[in-house]
């Protein structure tokens, strides 16, 4: 029997009773709402599925004169804003919650956690704001010209410096995700045992190398997790992305150009769509949006459950 | 010869003192037991000899340990170096997640800087062997050490703690978390090791100081009530309080 079932014996309260299917009908109400949300994006985005075909997916035209639509530029916005968060922000939150919890003194270590935990606390569009009107011009003037005299032999550090770009909205996103993996990052290293740091000190292990052997291999497994939930918010944040990105429908290597991301073409574009193929093949690249953040999240999972089992 | 002195050594968690004034001295291939009733301050005593009770956050030691013909209390010795130098084995089996079993054992062997696979297949292997486990993993050494038994678990970490070959094996409570048979193992190795190394062994359990060990120390209340021949303390101890402890009277 699992534990999650429960057996009604014979002499059950009939206030117990109703208490009981109180929480199973809400339980079950939110497995519903959310089959109903998937049913009516997907019943929606029919028109410009079955218009396009799986084409969609592949098709990096967006025209809304001619009606020509497809996902790929998004697609591509997503997965690339959302790696170079990740690339930007899984070592810096990493060092975060290692010096938090190992190193810093615990007078510095408490307002320091909190502080970092208040950027989790900053609206969107806050964010978004601060990145156009500070982030962007500072990367213009600062970082995009050493990037392109230095790595311009790169395709991603090529082309004028502009601020605005896929390379602003990376960073941002890595501003933003940095709360959530450190924060995680740093409950999944206090849960490794004490026994195995004094495994590791009493072989005469130097601070750094305790850390490496009995607490970063012990949480592996957490810190993929905690990646992952990190990538979910990068993956669907919107405003702030939206007011940094360039809003331009196109395909680039170079990080220093314009794109456009699910979430942010959405935003720009739901008002505007005056035919009904464009409204469905925006609500198709919504729909698109759930499935690969469906599809990530499914993969850490997989990931985290294999990794426990080897364990 | 004489491996180990301890010298009025006092040991402090925050303002409570856990050790006073002990003074004792180990000679060589000796197994010593440290038994006494909980908070007695024996776990924290071995934790003294390698310097790891300094780690806990607030905790301070004072006096003198001498170990090999050096004190390591003397200012300016590295804590890290002195841990290197001793192995130490705790309650609860604890091999290294995410570690192979070979690695669990190599892991002493590159802290020390030993990267060559010749050498560390061979001190792996003897480590293992010494053990008393390495006919029991020698076909599956790439899997993780956290799938083998409790029982096998505590070995490997003793034998991770035999591979850079230590004079002293410090043991807090080795087989307060092991089935019976698995502690008729580990004490009949500890009868083996003795004959290479030094072990300090603290246990709840009475007759097995009874059975591993040459020598007893009976703490109490943070001092060193008693320290002679196991045999002794055990038919005829000269203080009162070690004879209530051992026949039960209370703990």
């Amino acid at each position: 029997m699992s534990s999650s079932s429960y057996e009604l014996g014979r002499d059950v309260r009939p206030s117990d009773l109703t208490f009981y299917y109180l929480l199973k009908g809400l339980a079950w109400g939110l497995v519903l709402l959310l089959l109903a949300m998937v049913g009516v994006i997907f019943a929606l985005s029919w028109e410009a599925l079955s218009h396009f075909g799986p084409g969609f997916f592949f098709d990096p035209s967006w025209d809304s004169w001619r009606e020509q639509f497809g996902a790929l530029t998004f697609i591509y916005g997503t997965l690339v804003t959302s790696l170079i968060a990740l690339i930007l922000a899984v070592p810096v939150s990493l060092a975060v919650a290692l010096f938090l919890n190992e190193l810093a003194p615990s007078w510095l270590a408490r307002p320091l956690g909190f502080f970092v935990e208040m950027l989790a606390a900053i609206p969107s569009i806050v964010y978004g704001l601060w990145g156009l009107f500070v982030l962007a011009p500072f990367l213009r003037d600062h970082v995009q010209p050493p990037l392109g005299q230095y790595l311009g032999f790169l395709p991603l550090f090529q082309g004028p410096p502009m601020g605005v770009g896929m390379l602003a909205a990376g960073v941002i996103l890595a501003i933003m995700i940095i709360p959530t993996i450190a924060s995680i990052s740093r409950e999944v290293f206090r849960s490794v045992p004490a026994t195995l740091r004094e495994a590791a000190l009493g072989l005469g292990a130097t601070r750094w190398e305790m850390l490496r052997l009995a607490v970063l291999k012990a949480s592996v497994s957490g810190i993929v997790g905690a990646v992952v939930l990190g990538l979910g918010r990068a993956l669907g944040e919107t405003m702030a992305v939206t007011m940094v990105i360039g809003n331009r429908p196109q395909i680039d290597w170079s990080l220093f150009e314009s794109g456009q991301t699910m979430a942010s073409i959405l935003a720009n574009q739901y008002a505007e769509a005056d035919s009904s193929l464009h409204l469905s093949a925006l609500t198709a690249v919504g729909f698109t949006l759930f499935v690969v953040s469906l599809a990530i999240n499914s993969l850490a999972r997989w990931i985290i459950w294999r990794m426990q089992r080897v364990n | 010869m004489e491996l180990i002195a301890v010298k009025k050594l006092e040991a402090w968690f925050g303002v409570f003192q856990a050790l006073k004034d002990i003074n004792l001295s180990i000679q060589e291939n000796e197994v010593v037991a440290l038994i006494g009733p909980s908070g007695c301050g024996k776990s924290t005593f071995v934790r003294c000899l390698n310097r790891l009770h300094e780690e806990v956050p607030g905790a301070r030691v004072a006096g003198e340990v001498w170990l090999d013909g050096r004190n390591i209390y003397a200012p300016g010795v590295d804590p890290v170096g002195v841990r290197r130098g001793v192995g130490m084995v705790f309650q609860k089996p604890n091999p290294f997640p995410g570690m192979s079993i070979y690695e669990n054992v190599a892991v002493g062997l590159r802290l020390g800087g030993v990267s060559k696979r010749t050498v560390l297949d061979e001190k792996v292997e003897q480590a293992l062997v010494r053990a008393a486990l390495w006919g029991e993993v020698k076909e599956i050494l790439k899997r993780p050490g956290t799938s083998l038994s409790g029982g096998q678990q505590q070995r490997l970490c003793i034998a991770r703690a035999l591979a850079v070959e230590p004079p002293v094996i410090l043991m807090d409570e080795p087989t307060s978390a092991l089935d019976p048979i698995s502690t008729a193992k580990i004490e009949e190795l500890i009868q083996e090791l003795k004959t290479k190394v030094t072990v300090v062994i603290v246990t709840h359990n009475m007759q097995q100081a009874a059975r591993v060990s040459d020598k007893t120390a009976f703490f109490l209340l943070g001092e060193l009530v008693e320290y002679g021949a196991t045999e002794e303390i055990f038919t005829r101890p000269a203080q009162e309080a070690t004879e209530r402890y051992i026949t039960g009277r209370f703990g």
